[in-house]
C-alpha cells in the first residue's frame, strides 16, 4: 500500500471539524465503556481474574515456542494442517495458494484483524479472488471501501443514515430507510446467499489451546460458524500470541473478553474447533509479522498479551474524539499505538503521541497491560531514534530541561501563570497546539508549591 | 531455513526468562440458586426458559408452540413424531429450509446463560446456526455456576463444540441491538425436570 499516511494530529483535526458528530462518537463509545463497568462490577473476583489472565499470559510469553510446537503437534494429530508465515506477504501467499489448489475464487470471511493487518483482502482481490466480509460491521465498511475503525465495532464511526444510503446503493433497500432492524434483515438475506454458495471460509482465532490443538472463535452474529460449517475448506489465521496453555484457562479469558468489550457476560457464540468435520479440510496459519521482534523488546512485549477486547479504545479520550481511522493502522487506539511502531517506527512515530497518558486504558485492560507506560516509553525511543518531527522533538527537549531543573521549573511556572492571566491571547491562539479543541484552563493564582510553602508555615 | 524454524528460533532468542503459570485462576460463584440465576441471565439476553416435567410434556409443549410451523427438525428421539424435516442429509446446505430446530444441549452455565452443544449430539455442526429459530433441551440438573465449572465438565472434548448464549444478534448499526443477524432469530430453553 503506497497511500500517503496522514499524521494522527492532522487527521483528528479534520475529524473534529463536525462538532455534533464528534460529540456523538464520543458519547457512543463512552456508553460502551459504561456497559463494561457495570458488567465488571457484578463479579467480585474481577480484579483477581485480571491478575490471573495477566499471569497466564506472562507464562505464555516466556514459553511461547514450546506452546506453539505443542499446539502444532496436537492440531496435526487432530487432522488439521498447520502453516507458518514469517510476515504478511507469506501469510497472504499461503491463503492464495490454498484457494488456488482447490480452484476456489470466492471466499467468505469472518472478522479477523490479522488479515486487516496483512492487507489480505486487497492482495486476494488483485489475484482474482472475491472475498466477502460477513460480520455486519465489516461488511458495511467493506462496501464503503474503507478499513474498520474499531477492532470490535468496525462501523462505529457511521450513522444510520450513512448505512441506509450505502445499502440502498448496494443491496437495493428503500431510499432513505434507516431502521436498524430493516437494514440488518437486508444484510442477513444478502449474506445468507453468500454463505450458501461459497466453498471456502476464513476465520480469525481468539484463542488457540496448546494442550488440545484446538482454537476458539467468538462472534455475536454466528457468521464464523455459518461460514466454516458450510465450506469445504476452513482457513483459520492467528497471530502466534493467541496461544494459551490449557483449555481450562479459557474459563478466565472468556469471562473477561465480552464483559470488557461490550459488557455482555459472554459473546453469543464461542465456537471450539478441534477437528475438521467429515469431508472438510481445516488449515491454521500461524503468523509472526513482527511479533517475535516485539517479544524481544522488554519494554513493549507485554503488548502481546492483548486479547483484542477494545476496552482501551472505548475509554480513551483521544480515540473517542479522533476516530479509529486517524490512527492509520489496522489496530487503532491505545494498544494499536503500541503495536504500530513495532512494525514501522518512521511511519507510525506519531501514534504513541496520540494519548493523554491519563492511564484509563491500563485501568480497564483485562490482561493488565501497562498501556500508558508503554506509550510513554515509545515516545522516548522514537525521539532518541530521530523518528519524531522536529517541532515535537524541540518541545520534548525543552520539557526535559524544565523538568530536570527545579528552580527553572518554578520560575517558568510563575511566568506561565502570569502570562495566561495578564495576556491570555499569548496562549489562547492557534499557534499553541494545546489550544486546539481545548479551552485553556483558568490559571491558578499560585502554584501548589507556593501554596504548600505558605500553608506549612501557618 | 523454513519460516517455521525462523519464527521459533527468533522466539527462543527473544522470549523473557521463565515466568510461572498461576495456580489460582478458578473462582467460585456462590449463587443462591443456580437455576434462578440461569433463568435470570437468559431472560436478559432475550431467551425464554420453559421448565417441563418430562419428555412427554416437552412434546406437548413443542406441539403447542410450533404446531403451525413447517420444517421442524430435532435431535431428540422422543420428538421424532413432532419433526417433519429429516436430518438424514449428507450435504449441510440442505438444512437451509429449517424453521425450528429443537436440539439436545449438554449443560448450561448460570453466570452467562450459555449452553454447551457439541458433535456428541449433533450430526451437523451448522444446524444451530442455519435454522431460523432454535430451542435447546437440557436436564434441569445439568447446570453449573460459572465458566470454570464449565471447563471442568469439558475435559473430554469432541471435534467441535460451542457455547451458545441467546439468539444471534448485532449492534453494528449505531449500537442499536438487533436480534437475528445470521444465526437463529429466537431462542427457547427447555429444562427437563425428571431426567436421570
Ligand atoms: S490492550 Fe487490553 S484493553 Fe486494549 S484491546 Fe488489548 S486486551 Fe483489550
Amino acid at each position: 500500500m503506497s497511500k500517503a499516511i496522514i499524521e494522527h494530529s492532522v487527521a483528528s483535526e479534520t475529524f473534529n471539524k463536525d462538532e455534533p458528530y464528534v460529540n456523538w462518537h464520543d458519547e457512543t463509545l463512552w456508553f460502551v465503556r459504561q456497559k463494561r463497568d457495570k458488567s465488571s462490577k457484578l463479579l467480585p473476583e474481577w480484579e483477581h481474574l485480571r491478575e490471573a489472565a495477566s499471569g497466564i499470559k506472562n507464562y505464555v510469553l516466556s514459553h511461547m515456542d514450546e506452546l506453539l510446537t505443542a499446539f502444532e503437534e496436537n492440531a496435526k494429530q487432530n487432522g488439521v494442517h498447520v502453516h507458518w508465515a514469517a510476515d504478511a506477504a507469506e501469510h497472504n501467499e499461503i491463503v492464495l495458494g490454498l484457494l488456488k489448489q482447490h480452484n476456489i475464487d470466492k471466499m467468505v470471511k469472518s472478522k479477523s484483524m490479522l488479515t486487516e493487518e496483512c492487507h489480505m483482502n486487497e492482495f486476494l482481490s488483485r489475484n482474482g479472488i472475491d472475498v466477502i466480509d460477513t460480520d455486519l460491521g465489516e461488511r458495511i465498511v467493506q462496501l464503503r471501501n474503507e478499513p474498520p475503525s474499531h477492532i470490535v465495532l468496525p462501523a462505529i464511526h457511521l450513522k444510520k443514515k450513512d448505512i441506509g444510503d450505502l445499502f440502498h446503493e448496494h443491496l437495493g433497500t428503500e431510499a432513505g430507510a434507516t431502521d436498524p432492524q430493516y437494514l440488518t434483515e437486508a444484510a442477513r438475506q444478502h449474506l445468507r446467499d453468500k454463505f450458501l454458495t461459497r466453498r471456502a471460509a476464513l476465520t480469525g482465532v481468539n484463542f488457540a489451546i496448546a494442550e488440545t490443538g484446538g482454537f476458539v472463535v467468538s462472534t455475536n452474529e454466528g457468521n464464523a460458524d455459518m461460514g466454516a460449517h458450510l465450506a469445504d475448506i476452513h482457513i483459520a489465521c492467528m497471530g502466534f500470541e493467541k496461544i494459551i496453555p490449557k483449555q481450562e484457562h479459557l474459563g478466565v479469558f472468556l469471562r473477561l473478553l465480552a464483559r470488557s468489550a461490550t459488557g455482555q457476560p459472554i459473546t453469543t457464540y464461542s465456537s471450539h474447533f478441534k477437528k475438521p468435520r467429515e469431508g472438510q479440510e481445516m488449515h491454521i496459519i500461524i503468523v509472526d509479522n513482527g511479533r517475535s521482534t516485539q517479544l524481544g523488546r522488554a519494554d513493549f512485549r507485554n503488548s502481546l498479551k492483548c486479547i483484542r477486547c477494545g476496552a482501551c479504545m472505548n475509554t480513551c479520550p483521544v480515540y473517542r474524539r479522533s476516530g479509529g481511522h486517524s490512527y492509520h493502522n489496522a489496530v487503532a487506539g491505545p494498544i494499536g499505538s503500541i503495536l504500530a511502531p513495532n512494525l514501522d517506527m518512521t511511519k507510525n512515530a506519531d501514534l504513541p503521541f496520540a494519548s493523554t497518558l491519563c492511564g484509563s486504558c491500563s485501568n480497564v485492560c483485562p490482561v493488565k497491560i501497562d498501556i500508558h507506560d508503554q506509550l510513554y516509553k515509545w515516545r522516548q525511543v522514537l525521539v532518541k531514534g530521530g523518528h519524531v518531527p522536529q517541532a515535537k522533538e524541540i518541545g520534548i527537549k525543552a520539557m526535559s530541561i524544565v523538568l530536570s531543573q527545579p528552580r527553572f521549573y518554578q520560575w517558568s511556572g510563575r511566568l506561565g501563570r502570569s502570562v495566561m492571566r495578564t495576556i491570555p491571547f499569548m496562549v489562547n491562539n492557534s499557534m499553541n497546539p494545546w489550544y486546539k479543541q481545548r479551552e485553556m484552563p483558568e490559571p491558578p493564582k499560585e502554584s501548589f508549591r507556593d501554596w504548600y510553602v505558605r500553608n506549612r508555615k501557618e | 531455513m523454513t519460516s517455521r524454524e525462523k519464527i521459533l528460533q527468533q522466539i527462543k532468542l527473544n522470549k523473557p526468562s521463565e515466568m510461572a503459570l498461576p495456580s489460582n485462576f478458578r473462582f467460585d460463584s456462590n449463587f443462591e440458586n443456580t437455576e434462578s440465576k440461569f433463568i435470570e441471565t437468559l431472560t436478559a439476553i432475550y431467551t425464554e426458559v420453559i421448565v417441563v416435567k418430562n419428555k412427554e410434556a416437552l412434546l406437548a409443549k413443542a406441539a403447542e408452540l410450533y404446531g403451525a410451523v413447517v420444517n421442524r427438525a430435532t435431535t431428540i428421539p422422543e420428538l421424532g413424531g413432532w419433526a417433519d424435516f429429516s436430518l438424514n442429509v449428507s450435504d449441510p446446505h440442505e438444512l437451509e429450509m429449517i424453521e425450528i430446530a429443537i436440539l439436545q444441549a449438554e449443560f448450561g452455565v448460570a453466570e452467562n446463560g450459555a449452553v454447551w452443544i457439541s458433535d456428541k449430539y449433533l450430526s451437523h455442526r451448522v444446524l444451530p446456526f442455519i435454522t431460523q429459530n432454535l430451542a435447546f433441551v437440557i436436564p434441569r440438573k445439568a447446570l453449573v455456576n460459572n465458566m470454570h465449572d464449565a471447563y471442568e465438565r469439558l475435559l473430554d472434548t469432541t471435534g467441535w463444540g460451542c457455547f451458545i448464549a441467546g439468539p444471534s444478534k448485532t449492534a453494528d448499526i449505531e449500537q442499536s441491538l438487533v436480534i437475528g443477524a445470521h444465526g437463529a432469530r429466537s431462542m427457547v430453553i427447555f429444562l427437563i425436570e425428571e431426567e436421570e
